[in-house]
């Protein structure tokens, strides 16, 4: 891409929870942006471009200027356009939500995918690391109707896999990872996410899911 | 009220070096606790009941986890103290923010391949570290930090890996010093600032609590 471009773009992959976050994240900032859809089974000499370092989606290209990591992306959203904060404002609050973003990629997401991957012992070692890591997260949320309190914020986008994805890997894995019983906090959540006026219109298809992730989970037992 | 700021640390860890660095330079005084790993106190465990791990600052009585937020959190909150650790603008905040995370990714997985016994996985981790301070050299540039301004957040993140660079060169057999000659300059400039040389372990020691960690583990 060239420098000096005005405007920002969006490089993506359809199914990916990083790339919604972004997406998301600018919706609720009321940031104008092109999206370019990447094959991640057939990149484009854009990618390695645009972030030679990891080659991953999402990337966002401000000014012609790339930036990928969608935790990254979400704080540089909010320092260069300030209307509709995602972050909060107070330092100590900030860094809860620095530290609970890495927790939620860096455990649950991971421990997650990892039932999707795996099967016999180490999906079941990986389901009840899942339900661990969950229950963690189930205390951070309390009763409140989103992490960010009132309102939807950046640990909402960061957490927001939960409510949408992790159901569908759970039916392509055939495990229970949150059972609302368990788990009422999440529960309630899940709901309040993805009726959000800036969610809802802007799910990705169940059912596309869903075929997707059965051909990966196919695609990693293989290889096992 | 006056502050009272407490870090959990332990002395050859890069990532406990990290707040002891960021605090020194901004001369935030602190008491510094060492923790021992294999009887953690009920301090730590109460502070970070998720991982149980140091670096963990208490600032009147809230704890911060992680090396990286806590170099932040102790950037905004001292923003009134030199040196601004962080980049100003947002854009060069944000490249900050991903090489660092990049720094801890590399370093880690070639660092575990260079300490494994198995020759092919010892010569994988020295190729991709060699790789990984090629890419740090083209990042440095011509400058005399990777900070913009001066010493700052990049140089934060990579300069307490450099007391394990030792421990690296004799387990994998090769020198570091010597094939990144500006790399060594950005050391030695580093090392000129007290407050970043009094923060950092000594190499000698870090060599030898990785002996002894080899030991207890029978390796």
């Amino acid at each position: 891409m060239e420098k000096g471009n005005k405007g920002v773009q969006l490089v993506g992959f359809w199914v990916s929870p990083f790339v919604h976050r972004v997406k998301w994240g600018m919706k609720l900032k009321g940031i104008e942006f092109e999206y370019i859809e990447e094959d991640m089974f057939n990149r484009s000499p854009l990618l390695s471009q645009i972030n030679p370092v990891t080659g991953k989606v999402p990337v966002l290209v401000h000014d012609g200027n790339p930036l990928p990591e969608s935790s990254i992306i979400l704080e540089y959203l909010d320092e260069v356009w300030s209307h509709a904060p995602l972050f909060p404002i107070d330092a100590y609050q900030r860094a809860q939500a620095r530290f609970w973003s890495k927790f939620a990629d860096q455990k649950v997401l991971e421990s997650a995918w990892l039932t999707v991957c795996s099967k016999d012992e180490i999906q079941e070692k990986a389901v009840k690391d899942a339900i661990g890591h969950l229950e963690r997260v189930e205390e951070k949320l309390g009763g409140r109707r989103f992490f960010g309190g009132d309102t939807i914020g950046y640990l909402d986008l960061m957490m927001g896999f939960i409510a949408y994805m992790l159901p569908v890997w759970e039916e392509v894995a055939a495990v229970t990872i949150l059972d609302a019983l368990k788990f009422p906090n999440l529960a309630a959540w899940k709901s309040n996410f993805v009726d959000h006026p800036t969610i809802n219109g802007d799910l990705p298809s169940k059912d596309e899911m869903l075929t997707f992730f059965q051909w990966q989970r196919e695609v990693h037992l293989q290889r096992i | 009220m006056e502050d009272k700021v407490i870090l959990l640390d332990f002395y050859p860890s890069m990532f406990g070096m990290r707040p002891r660095v960021a605090l020194a330079v901004k001369g935030i005084d602190y008491e510094h606790r060492e923790e021992d790993k294999e009887n953690k106190c009920q301090l730590l465990l109460e502070s970070n009941p998720i991982y149980k791990e140091i670096p963990v600052l208490i600032h009147n009585g809230k704890p911060v986890c992680g090396s990286f937020v806590i170099v932040e959190y102790i950037d905004e909150v001292w923003k009134d103290k030199s040196p601004t650790l962080l980049p100003c603008d947002p854009y060069q905040r944000a490249q900050a923010r991903f090489l660092a995370d990049y720094i801890d990714k590399k370093v880690m997985e070639t660092g575990n391949l260079i300490w494994c016994e198995e020759r092919e996985e010892k010569e994988a981790g020295k190729k991709g570290f060699v790789e990984f301070m090629k890419q740090m050299e083209s990042e440095l540039g011509d400058k005399p930090f990777f900070g913009d301004n001066g010493f700052g957040f990049l140089d934060v993140a990579l300069i307490t890996y450099t007391p394990w660079f030792k421990t690296f060169e004799i387990c994998g057999d090769f020198s570091i010093q010597q094939d990144y000659p500006k790399l060594s300059s950005w050391v030695k400039k580093c090392l000129e600032i007290e407050s970043v040389s009094k923060s950092l372990a000594d190499p000698d020691n870090v060599y030898n609590f990785y002996l002894t960690i080899k030991e207890k583990r029978g390796i």
